[in-house]
């Protein structure tokens, strides 16, 4: 054989780089051709401004195979040491049932959908979140539940800030339970302080009364193990206009009392401990529930029932006005996402295990916590507290160091941060054997009594007066798939109603839904990553920290930042924390009254919305007829407000999808006037290795690590939103009590209730980078140019296509306007979008940043043939709107305003419209050979909204739709 | 009858003797949409000229409503709380808002007449 080749060229070492990017080099050609451009790198230096664009390759080692990433992914893997964690506060080891793991969190049918904000091909998993819902409705004892929030810590501030709008009275004061846990302190105490609200630690059974508060946040059962009765202090509370939080421990609510029936108003907590592993901190769904007076003032998002266009009853996202999209800086939060896999994973935890299933979960937990506070009482020692669910704190006077080490030589970890108690959190994974080696430490020499004795003579540590009596999760739905052979099929019958990317492709706009390929997720499950507890003693997670010290200096080589955080755990909440940083920046330098946040008028609602919570008044900056920063307006109002002025919030490239090549220039004028540039990091994509934004201005900028970086969508949930900043604002990145060395020692405060956010999906964007390396991010910036460029100029004949750049050049999105459209034949973008799913295709995004859009990203993922097979249904819907234009189509019994059409419609034997069945269900032939059937026809959101239902409907619906 | 004025946040005011009925005309209903929800003032609740006294949500959209004329509030319509479409099909008749008792008629003078919102509207297209 012929030596042809070199090995080097054999070892496929970039092999990923061509799975990754979607096009091959053929239909790369091809494209170019169509564009009328030579080559990538041509097409990359006309659309990128020359005053940003780098030619320096990126810092960054060569692309990687994905068998080498792995390996060295494993590497790290071991250098974690996973011990049985018994410290509690908020994170308990449970068992991710195998059936929920293989099918929910390892399956891509799950884990790369998009939020679902296009009902009608989202059904799987919004009943999947109704279940979520109705579940935490029915273990709080509340009338209404979101559809998941970041984590516990955050949605304690949340409620923190919902009962300052609803509570009757004018007080700005709140009080925290000095038995919450740590964390949740901290955090609120952050999100408190920008606000101008007081917090007050304290003991509310004996202080709330020398209070004025608005509200008042007790952990239940509380941090150290003790179940307090919340029926006294939510009165003392009620007598003066202020509201009660109680953040529950959802297991144990499954033996007390619900918060609900003690008189509190509003119940969080997380759901982690229902199947989702500890992960060094997340993610996981943290929930929140109210009553149905507040449900206006709920944050987060809603699932609820209303009917389809047949009357049948459908899912979708309620109440969506409340949301900061619409409300912008007037919004009372600015989450605009949820844990939406992780709050599916914990749902399918009750589904699967059902009420008694979990009864018997909760009470074995209870009962090895009553065997090992026997067990400690006939060894001497005393507990600090009188009740308990799973948790017990030890006196040990002296000792708490050593028995901790013992612990540890043990293979367990305690909880410590107290000088002479221990605590110790029993849970789901908690065997005999466990409390027996525990006892053992505790011992020393002395005999330890066997568990069968201490099962006999061990109190519960329930107080009678909060055991729970109210029955929970009747509905069928817990009820019927307890056998694996039925829970596979529920969840395969639900994932087939929903549209994934591994279905087709989401061209959704700002969204970035490239691959998340599979390498990148693997380790994600596997238990080195998943087993550690996010306060681990760090020499357990020397894997865990060189990972994240390695994706932090690969994210400061790509935007040329000199610092990073990622504990952010969404883009929102890097908005927040960016802006506390500038806050802390100006008051570090007797700046603090610098308040006034300049923001363009295009801005995604979330940037006035955490301007808002970061304490600064909004003013915006006009835009021009392009969508770009009309430069003269931002120098006026910067001159305007140059003594107040704080920060410019800034998209870059624009909501618009155009580079604008005033950036610098925009840049320099906010800096001349005082103020920091914050860059909204959600368009990334078009960027990567081609300009930095830590080169060209911004101070201060968030990245979605689930849109550039992989880190799949989750249906929802979970995101990532680390943020980078220049090396004056270093200082000031977020902290966190219990592992201080996540950040600086004069930073903002945490964010999040984990040092590190989301770790164990952290990997996810490390193995992309690793295995990308230089050229391949590069490419896949480029390539991700070239297919909106594509599609751009594929539909313009038919659409016109709205913003463009430099050279007629579009960045890594395009917007098509549909408005001339509705004018002449009265077909709205929004029939459009339901007509794309007949074509088996999720809308681009609709109506943003401009009403009557849409906005297509099509990402370097999606090759030639599908890009093709989209626009051909888009240029085939066209087609459609000129027959009812030209009145061949009826104007409103057509194929668009029917759309989506259900094979119950194709198939009943009334079938009276004026068009035929094959043009409904096949206008284009190439689904003869894949058809995705939409599950429902077009969903009334009028009706859902005002009769609003947000949890499992009532057996006798069920029962009804079955007559 | 009494003559009807509006305001350039699309507001209508009926007076009658010294109260005022506050209601929003056709225009913004039609620019909502189906309004699904709206939150009415308490009654003695204190309202001043063109500040924030009710919110009104469609499905894709949600819009404070300003007082047009200072004064205290003596009714909100509780049909509207149960029938938010009334909104949509009888904006200036069944579904006004809320009835203030004026402090300062003078104000009166600042609100448009029917001919002034119909050109006010003609120059929003």
């Amino acid at each position: 054989m012929n030596r042809t080749r070199e090995l080097r060229d054999l070892e496929q070492r970039d092999d990923f780089v061509g799975r990754h990017i979607g096009p091959n080099a053929a239909e790369i050609e091809s494209m170019l051709q169509t564009l009328a451009i030579p080559s990538l790198d041509v097409l990359v230096e006309r659309a990128v401004p020359p005053s940003i664009f780098e030619t320096a390759p990126l810092g960054l080692p060569e692309s990687r195979t994905e068998a080498d990433v792995l390996r060295t992914a494993r590497a790290l893997a071991s250098r974690n040491k996973v011990l049985k964690s018994m410290i509690g506060m908020g994170y308990s080891d449970c068992i991710t049932p195998p059936v929920i793991l293989r099918n929910i969190l390892e399956n891509p049918g799950w884990y790369t959908a998009y939020t679902p904000y296009q009902p009608e091909i989202s059904q799987g998993r919004l009943e999947a979140l109704l279940n979520f819902q109705t579940m935490v409705m029915e273990l709080t004892g509340m009338e209404l539940a979101n559809a998941s929030l970041l984590d516990e810590a955050t949605a304690a501030a949340e409620a923190m800030t919902l009962c300052l709008h609803q509570a009757k009275t004018e007080s700005r004061s709140f009080f925290i339970s000095a038995s919450c846990h740590p964390q949740t302190i901290a955090v609120v105490e952050t999100r408190a302080e920008p606000l101008g609200i007081e917090v007050i630690v304290g003991d509310p059974a004996r202080e709330l009364g020398a209070h004025k508060v608005f509200g008042v946040l007790v952990q239940y059962p509380d941090t150290y193990g003790e179940i307090g009765d919340l029926r006294a202090i939510a009165e003392a509370a009620h007598a003066q206009g202020a509201m009660v939080v109680a953040s529950g421990d959802l297991l144990s609510l499954v033996v007390l009392t619900p918060p609900g029936e003690l008189g509190a108003d509003v119940a969080i907590g997380s759901s982690q401990r229902f199947g989702v592993p500890l992960g060094f901190g997340g993610p996981h769904a943290a929930y929140m529930a109210t009553k149905d007076a507040f449900k206006r003032a709920l944050p987060g998002r809603i699932v609820g029932v209303s009917v389809d266009a047949r009357g049948r009853q459908a899912m979708r996202l309620a109440l969506q006005t409340r949301e900061q999209h619409i409300r912008r800086e007037k919004a009372t939060s600015n989450i605009c996402t949820a844990q939406v896999l992780l709050a599916v994973i914990a749902g399918m935890y009750a589904v699967y295990h059902g009420p008694e299933g979990l009864r018997t979960i909760a009470a074995r937990v209870h009962r090895l916590t009553a065997i090992l506070a026997e067990g400690l009482r006939r060894l001497g020692f005393g507990l600090a507290n009188a009740s308990f669910f799973d948790t017990v704190t030890v006196r040990t006077p002296g000792r708490a160091r050593a028995l901790i080490e013992r612990g540890l030589k043990a293979g367990f970890n305690f909880r410590g941060d107290r000088a002479d108690s221990i605590g110790i959190a029993i849970d789901e994974a908690t065997t005999r054997q466990d409390v027996e080696s525990i006892l053992k430490v505790f011992a020393d020499a002395k005999p330890v009594p066997s568990i069968e004795e201490l099962d006999r003579a061990a109190p519960d540590g329930i107080p009678a007066s909060l055991r729970r009596a109210t029955p929970f999760l009747a509905h069928p739905v817990f009820n019927r798939h307890h056998s694996e052979t039925e829970m596979l099929r529920y969840l395969r019958r639900l994932e087939d109603k929903d549209i994934a990317l591994n279905r087709s492709m989401i061209p959704l706009g700002s969204c970035t839904m490239k691959l998340n390929a599979t390498t990148e997720m693997i380790p994600v499950t596997w238990r080195e990553f998943g087993g550690i507890h996010p306060f681990a003693p760090l020499d357990q997670a020397k894997g865990y920290l060189k990972m994240i010290a390695d994706l932090e200096s690969m994210l400061k080589k790509v935007t040329g930042f000199a610092a990073i955080s990622l504990q952010p755990n969404a883009g929102s909440q890097g908005e927040y924390a960016g802006l506390l940083v500038i806050r802390r920046y100006h008051q570090s330098r007797n700046q603090g009254h610098r308040n006034v946040c300049l923001i363009p008028s295009s801005a995604h609602g979330t940037n006035p919305a955490s301007a808002a919570m970061a304490g600064m008044s909004v003013v915006v900056v006009a835009c021009d007829e392009k969508g770009n920063v009309d430069v003269g307006d931002l120098k006026r109002k910067a001159e305007e407000h140059k003594d107040r002025l704080a920060a410019l919030m800034v998209t870059y490239p624009s909501t618009h999808g155009v580079f604008e090549e005033r950036i610098r220039e925009i840049c320099r004028i906010v800096h001349r006037a005082g103020g920091q540039v914050y860059m909204d990091g959600a368009n990334l994509n078009a960027q990567v290795g081609l300009c930095r934004p830590g080169r060209f201005g911004p101070d201060v900028a968030h990245l979605n690590l689930h849109k550039t970086f992989c880190i799949p969508h989750g249906g929802g949930g979970p995101g990532v939103g680390p943020i980078g900043v220049a090396k004056h604002l270093a200082p000031f990145l977020p902290t966190h009590p219990v592992h201080p060395s996540c950040g600086p020692k004069t930073g903002i405060g945490p964010v999040s209730a984990a040092p590190w956010g989301s770790a164990s999906i952290l990997p996810i964007s490390w193995a992309y980078i690793a295995m990308m390396g230089r050229n391949g991010l590069r490419r896949a910036t480029q390539v991700a140019i070239l297919n909106a460029n594509y599609i751009a100029r594929k539909l313009a004949p038919h659409y016109p296509v709205l913003y463009t750049g430099l050279n007629g050049l579009v960045a890594h999105e395009c917007i098509i306007d549909l408005r001339p459209l509705k004018d002449s034949s009265g077909i709205s973008v929004d029939d459009v979008t339901k007509r794309l799913m007949d074509y088996g295709f999720h809308a681009p995004t609709m109506s943003f940043p401009v009403a009557g859009t849409l906005m297509i990203e099509p990402t370097e993922s999606e090759s030639k043939v599908e890009l093709d097979r989209f626009c051909e249904a888009m240029i085939a819907i066209r087609g459609e709107i000129r027959k009812v234009e030209t009145g061949a189509y009826d104007k409103t019994d057509n194929p668009l305003r029917n759309a989506p059409h259900t094979a119950d419609d194709l198939t009943s034997s009334a079938w009276t419209h004026p068009y035929a069945r094959e043009e409904a269900a096949f206008p284009v032939e190439s689904l003869r050979a894949a058809k995705y059937w939409p599950p429902v026809n077009r969903i009334d959101q009028v009706y859902g909204d005002r009769n609003l239902v947000c949890a499992c409907p009532p057996i006798e619906a069920y029962k009804n739709a079955a007559e | 009858m009494a003559e009807r004025k509006y305001t350039k946040e699309h507001e209508w005011v009926v007076i009658e003797g010294d109260v005022a009925t506050v209601g929003i005309t056709n225009y913004a209903q039609e620019q909502l949409g189906d309004v699904v929800y709206v939150e009415l003032p308490e009654i003695g609740k204190t309202v001043t000229q063109l500040g924030q006294a009710a919110v009104v949500e469609s499905v894709k959209a949600a819009s404070e409503v300003y007082a047009p004329l200072s004064g205290q509030v003596v009714e909100s319509n509780a049909a509207l709380a149960g029938n938010p479409a009334l909104i949509n099909s009888d904006p200036t008749g069944a579904a006004w808002f809320f009835k203030i008792k004026l402090s300062n008629k003078g104000e009166l003078s600042q609100l448009m007449d029917e001919a002034a919102y119909k050109a006010h509207v003609d120059s929003l297209h």
